[in-house]
């Protein structure tokens, strides 16, 4: 091989290394790599634990709420499809709000009423609810000019090496996604299904509270649920996924 | 919050097997948990589900702390008359939940 070839090989290589993102039809969700009866449980209502959350927002959505005595469903008929296009672009206030925060907004601005702590039972259970609505719909964020700076600080934060174990997203979600880590498989990191019911937590949790969980395994200081640098992860993270189906509320081992 | 999901059929042939599926909503602390300051978590879960039909008991339970949060209890019973099937689950600090169900067999 003449050395010009092996120059090329080799810049091919690194090329290769340095984005070694996961090919649009080779994405996988989570859910392909779960258990059957793991599966069973996500699919059928009657069993999916997180329909308890979808039954306690439903009760919240159609009740009465705030100073401006509204509820939810007074203005929304349902909100299919939000869940998919979330987190977006709030032109009010020029920043990048994902459900969670969506969800508060509405009620501080039109209910006026009190926001919900983030990964409280009330918002989750709203979120599941909501989320249920667009289940099947493919993931879709606005990708644009607006929200290139988030989508880029999100995807800089998931290639961005942290923590004690100085590890990056990347590392374990693109480059060893399939293999396995402690007998579990690494999963591709695709946010197709939440909020969800975590077997684990015997509880529904957020996006946030997962990733919370994945920065404290590579010992990084995690960030405070629903602060900023974790939306704009968030927002990186669907856009990975786009196209993907929502599977929400999901069940996770 | 004593929220349950029941899922059995509403109509049945007499004689047919009924598969009835019940979810009930509790966190099932198991009692053998500590806080960071070292206080024990006292006990609070489920203690006993029973489903009744038509006023005959045909299923019963005793849970225990190893079971999970949100117990799914699945069981079949045959389908023998029309009428009510009554499920019911008590636990401690006076936890109760209670649905009922119509069922037609024909």
């Amino acid at each position: 091989m003449s050395v010009r070839a092996f120059r090329v090989l080799l810049l091919l290589a690194f090329a290769a290394a340095a984005n070694a993102q996961i090919a649009p039809a080779e994405r996988r969700s989570g859910y392909e790599d779960m258990g059957q009866a793991t599966r069973a449980m996500q699919d059928d209502d009657a069993v999916n634990p997180a329909t308890l959350w979808v039954l306690e927002g439903e009760s919240l959505w159609r009740k009465k709420t705030g100073a401006a005595a509204v509820a939810c469903a007074d203005c929304h008929q349902d909100l299919r499809g939000a869940a998919a296009r979330h987190p977006a672009y709030d032109a009010a206030t020029g920043t990048l709000v994902n459900l969670e925060q969506r969800i508060n907004q509405c009620r501080t601005v039109r209910q006026q009423a009190p926001a919900l702590a983030y990964e409280s039972r009330a918002l989750l259970a709203l979120t599941a609810y909501v989320g249920r609505q667009s289940r099947g719909l493919p993931i879709q964020v606005e990708a644009s000019e607006r929200t290139k700076p988030f989508l880029d600080a999100g995807r800089a934060t998931f290639l961005r090496r942290q923590g004690q174990l100085n590890l990056a997203c990347t590392q374990c979600h693109d480059e060893r996604a399939g293999r396995r880590l402690a007998g579990v498989t690494i999963p591709q990191g695709h946010p197709t299904a939440y909020p969800i019911y975590r077997l684990e937590w015997q509880g529904v949790g957020s996006l946030h509270r997962r990733l919370r969980n994945c920065m404290i395994g590579i010992r990084a200081e995690p960030y405070a649920l629903g602060s900023q640098g974790y939306v704009e992860l968030e927002m990186y993270l669907m856009w990975r996924a786009r196209g993907m189906p929502l599977e929400s509320p999901g069940v996770r081992p | 919050m004593a929220r349950v999901v029941v899922t059995v059929p509403s109509q049945a042939r007499r004689g047919e097997i009924l598969q009835i599926r019940t979810l009930a909503g509790h966190d099932m602390e198991t009692g053998f948990r500590h806080t960071q300051a070292g206080e024990r978590i006292p006990r609070d879960i489920i203690t006993r589900f029973a489903c009744s039909y038509n006023g005959v008991e045909v299923f019963s339970a005793e849970l225990h702390p190893a079971m999970a949060a949100n117990p799914l209890i699945e069981f079949t019973t045959v389908a023998t008359d029309s009428g009510t099937l009554e499920f019911r689950w008590s636990g401690d600090n006076g936890y109760s939940a209670a649905h009922s169900a119509s069922i037609i067999v024909v």
